[in-house]
């Protein structure tokens, strides 16, 4: 029993007979059924393909058919250096920009589910820029992030840097830069997951925190996190799947740059910009246990969280 | 304060002058000073650069990068919307995203909530292998999966399941954006589902509900602040989507959103030199129906959970 938030709590009738539960389980899996039909309509060819053809030497356009070459790939791969740095690069913009929205993401939820004026309207415009598309919000990022741009210009007025500086073709900066774009770009999904989660929390718990006497601070702590932890989880889950993924901001920013390739950009030029499918779905594979092992820790830490 | 309990020291204890005062109208909002601090900290970190694309949409185009930077355009002009508001296949293309994301979005919530309904509220073997199944749909780059989508669209047959051939159409894309919109409203249905209290439920089986009777009278009101969420989270997502959209679409009046903005072109005719103000005038034009249609449909996610339990 191992998926994100508390047990469940269905019907406590199991200990009456077994033929309930048979049914139970039988309606179960009728209610699963479109569910699974889609994964085996939509995703199963397409990944099964991915699996395969990482085992082939498959070329787009090659003069002769593909052909199995093992683990061949795989051990390519173990020695490619430039997939090893952009791992790290990946790794480093997912911890950075993860946490940060989730600090961010969690005081606006904690913001506008407190009752001030404004409320609704704040709430429309916190999602604002989750709501613009990434390739233009990038596109935009990088016209204010350019020397000439108004972060330079601003920074400059303000006596903040003596002179304009290029955030994205410095190499000291481009990290910082790309992953300013996705805080700002995507607090406001973390901030709205968070907020529906706290919506849930009974109203009568604060009620009765506050006349034992709790502090704000302390019902935070007793009340408000531990009964937001599976909102928590599932945010935190898939803000990380996300952003391992990674594509659009660094395609915009970087191209393919060297040394600033996130792992789904690298995967991106071997197999468009190259030609190497069968290395490419090799990549993919290895993404793919990159992102599984960031699933099993989130909820092998869940698990022991919740105890 | 400290020049309230100097003054107060005299008279009476210092902490019950202050008392007074913090609970005074006057002092109640000081106290809330930082609180609305952050609110415009939050306010500014958000909207700046919408701001600034604001500025840049009623900016002439040569005056967008000209020194000094005008904060404020000198001749502020409405050309930009002019232009964007021209381009049939961006008119189009408002219509055709707002039908695949609509589209994706009721779809992924009505098979999801089903999902949601056995995944949190029953026991039974193989649930948390179907949660992994589902989760493990987004673990790969779409860029991987790209080749295998476009033979399926393209027109396919595995045995008995034939595929119509629906590339180059809005289909294929509401098919495709099911991989990373369903395992999403799956699984944060699930949690939701799982946060709501068993006792309602309970009552209505013992009066003799169907479960089906219990999943759309009684789960489904309930979970109305969780639905409208990850409904609006699934449709942004869908909305915002570059790669599918760029490689299954190709015939401008199917354009979808994000494709027909960056497909804008200068009046010089070069791709190269992106008519920026344009761009800019029709990010604004995009996010203003969005905004709306949040706006209507955040009083759905305000509605207390509890509250609605309690009459319901």
């Amino acid at each position: 029993m191992s998926t994100v938030a508390t047990p469940a709590r269905g019907p406590r009738r199991r200990r009456k007979a077994p033929k309930l539960k048979r049914r139970q389980t039988r309606l179960a899996w009728m209610l699963l059924v479109p569910s699974l039909a889609v994964v085996a309509l939509v995703a199963l060819y397409p990944l099964a393909k991915t699996v395969f053809q990482s085992f082939t030497n498959e070329e787009f356009l090659a003069l002769e058919p593909a052909s199995w070459i093992g683990l061949e790939n795989y051990k390519d791969l173990w020695n490619d250096t430039i997939f090893r740095d952009s791992i790290w690069t990946t790794l480093k913009f997912t911890v950075i920009t993860v946490s940060f929205e989730f600090v961010l993401g969690l005081t606006i939820a904690l913001i506008v589910n407190s009752s001030f004026k404004g409320r609704g309207l704040m709430r429309a415009v916190m999602l604002v820029p989750w709501a613009i598309p990434t390739v233009v919000a990038a596109q935009m990022w990088k016209s204010m992030l350019q020397s000439n741009g108004v972060i330079s210009d601003a920074g400059m007025r303000l006596h903040i840097l003596s002179e304009p500086h290029a955030w994205i073709a410095d190499p000291s900066t481009a990290l910082a830069a790309v992953c300013a774009v996705d805080i700002w770009k995507t607090t406001p999904f973390v901030a709205l997951l968070l907020l529906a989660g706290l919506q849930v929390i009974p109203r009568d718990l604060y009620e009765a925190a506050e006349v034992d006497g709790a502090k704000p601070l302390q019902q935070f702590w007793k009340i408000t996190l531990p009964l937001l932890w599976p909102a928590i989880f599932v945010t935190l889950i898939f803000r990380t799947l996300d952003a391992l993924r990674v594509f659009d901001v660094f395609y915009v920013f970087f191209g393919n740059r060297l040394g600033t390739q996130s792992m789904a950009i690298y995967a991106q030029s071997t197999i468009v910009g190259d030609g190497y499918v069968g290395y490419g779905a090799a990549i993919s594979m290895a993404i793919f246990l990159v992102i599984a092992l960031f699933v099993v820790i989130y909820l092998t830490s869940q698990r022991v969280l919740v105890r | 304060m400290s020049t309230a309990s100097e003054t107060a020291g005299r008279v009476v204890p210092p902490v019950s002058r202050s008392r007074v005062f913090w609970r005074s109208p006057l002092g109640k909002n000081i106290k809330r000073v930082p609180f609305y601090l952050l609110v415009i900290v939050v306010f500014v970190y958000a909207l700046f650069p919408f701001a600034w694309a604001l500025r840049c949409a009623f900016t002439p185009e040569g005056d967008l990068f000209s020194t000094p930077l005008q904060y404020i355009p000198d001749n502020p002009t409405l050309d930009n919307f002019k232009q964007a508001f021209q381009a049939e296949f961006f008119r189009k293309a408002l219509l055709n995203s707002a039908l695949v994301a609509g589209g994706v979005t009721i779809l992924s919530l009505a098979i999801g909530s089903l999902a949601a309904f056995a995944l949190g509220r029953f026991r039974f073997r193989g649930r948390s292998l179907v949660m992994y199944l589902m989760l493990s749909m987004t673990m790969f780059p779409s860029i991987a999966i790209l080749g295998a989508l476009y033979t399926m669209i393209s027109g396919f047959g595995v045995g008995i399941v034939e595929f119509p051939k629906i590339y180059d159409t809005l289909w294929a894309l509401l098919f495709t954006y099911l991989i990373f919109t369903l395992p999403f409203t799956i699984w944060v249905l699930t949690s939701f589902m799982e946060a709501l209290p068993g006792d309602l439920e309970e009552a209505a089986y013992v009066d003799g509900a169907t479960p089906f009777q219990v999943f759309y009278k009684v789960l489904l009101p309930l979970l109305l602040p969780g639905l409208v969420t990850t409904g609006l989270l699934a449709f942004i997502a869908a909305w915002n989507e570059y790669l599918f959209a760029l490689s299954f679409i190709q015939d401008p009046d199917k354009y979808t959103v994000p494709i027909a903005i960056t497909s804008f072109v200068g009046e010089s005719g070069s791709a190269f030199q992106q008519p920026w103000g344009t761009i800019m005038a029709a990010t604004i034009i995009i996010t203003v129906p969005l905004v709306a249609l949040v706006l209507v449909f955040q009083r759905y996610i305000l509605a207390g959970l509890t509250a609605g339990a309690v009459k319901g």
